[in-house]
């Protein structure tokens, strides 16, 4: 069972014109696995009926599950923590430092996907930052499906075992059945929107941090310039952006300064470079 | 060393922990592994315990363990079925660092192991 060439230059064309990522040839394997699940939902014997019936006119629901399946990752916890520790022991305490007026403190989970990174930012911000801080997190994802999971907050217990720390996990999240239910101050200071991040954003605040983890590598130079850029312009001249272990900034975006923090990496706007849009002078 | 009542579940937790180059010592309950620990000449670094078990408990152990000086280097990690919120924060409580609740991946396994930094980030690659 393998999927045809016609039937994988289809869908990579699909989720390269509505979601802008490149799938390339040998992602073969990777196309059929997630689009088994969604064959065997709709009643159908195999991924090729299933193409074609997302290829007829009628087909806009199965298009659009195809860019959900195969634009959203795996995610956990704290599994990957470098970025996590970078966070709580630099970036904290500099911009509480620096915030010390306005003590609030605004968050971007660029690929938020089921929900997990922006609700370990939460927490990590409500055991981090000193009584009378608020902060606020935005979780956004291009998968309309991962948003409504993620909104709901709700994980299974396979979901919570993987790397979630049991004293956060009894701490922060309540048993709601079979089920881990993250608790309502959390809650409250996530939210979630759908965001496109390969085009053109529409209005949004500035943030003081931007995850954007395992993202970049799913798409083509000129459109990680793209997103890089527009990131940056949102971003406070004195602000943090996390990127996945594999991912960096250089060689595509002069301006951001890459500064080594633990075993790992943070970027940060390089000062005297104005960002394009909004933001101009130092921090 | 591995702490379950259950031969099979025993045998499965050697194969992930062995995978990480940790030598297993076995225990069918908390009274055994007290009576293995009380022999061995190097403490272990880790101990995962189920909590249902004759004789003496996984709770029990962890106490146990926790009331003992000798012992302040072991990391204890339970893996049960027990999944509900009350008995989790009782077996913090008592002195357990981590807490899996079966059924359970391997890779939940070797997740907390890196967490508590018992093995490095992409040892088990």
């Amino acid at each position: 069972m393998s999927l045809a060439a016609h039937e994988f230059q289809f869908v990579s064309g699909l989720v390269r014109r509505e979601a802008s990522i490149v799938l390339e040839p040998g992602k073969e394997y990777l196309v059929e696995a997630r689009l088994l699940p969604l064959a065997r939902k709709a009643g159908l014997a195999s991924v090729t009926e299933f193409l074609l019936r997302a290829q007829s006119p009628s087909g806009r629901a199965d298009r659009d599950s195809i860019v959900d399946a195969l634009t959203t990752n795996e995610t956990s916890w704290f599994r990957d923590r470098e970025p996590f520790t970078a966070l709580t022991d630099m970036v904290i305490p500099q911009l509480v430092k620096a915030r010390g007026p306005a003590r609030s403190m605004r968050v971007w989970s660029a690929a938020s996907s089921s929900g997990q990174e922006p609700y370990t930012l939460a927490i990590l911000l409500k055991e981090n930052l000193p009584p009378g801080w608020t902060y606020e997190i935005l979780g956004t994802d291009i998968s309309t499906e991962m948003l409504a999971r993620a909104e709901r907050g709700r994980y299974s217990q396979l979901e919570v075992n993987r790397g979630l720390p049991a004293p956060l996990l009894v701490k922060h999240f309540t048993r709601v059945g079979p089920e881990w239910e993250v608790a309502a101050p959390i809650k409250k200071a996530v939210s979630f929107k759908r965001l496109n991040l390969a085009a053109p954003f529409p209005p949004m605040p500035t943030f003081d941090v931007v995850f954007l983890r395992n993202v970049l590598i799913y798409f083509d130079v000129e459109t990680k310039r793209g997103v890089l850029k527009r990131i940056r312009s949102l971003l406070k001249p004195d602000g943090w952006l996390f990127l996945g272990a594999a991912e960096t900034t250089m060689g595509i975006d002069d301006g951001f300064e890459r500064v080594v923090t633990g075993r790992t990496s943070a970027y940060r706007p390089r000062t005297g470079i104005s960002a394009p849009v909004g933001v101009t002078g130092k921090g | 060393m591995v702490i379950d009542d259950s031969r099979a579940m025993r045998l499965i937790l050697r194969r992930i922990v062995s995978g990480l180059n940790f030598d297993v010592v076995e225990a069918g309950n908390g009274r055994e592994a007290l009576d293995r620990l009380a022999e061995l000449e190097v403490v272990p670094e880790l101990a995962l315990i189920d909590w249902n078990m004759p004789e003496m408990n996984g709770l029990e152990f962890v106490t146990a363990v926790r009331a003992d000086k000798k012992y302040r280097g072991m990391t204890l990690m339970m893996v049960t079925t027990e999944s509900e919120h009350g008995q989790i924060v009782r077996a913090l409580a008592a002195g357990a660092h981590e807490y899996v609740i079966k059924p359970f991946t391997p890779d939940a396994i070797v997740d907390k192991l890196v967490m508590l930094g018992l093995i490095p980030d992409g040892a088990h690659a």
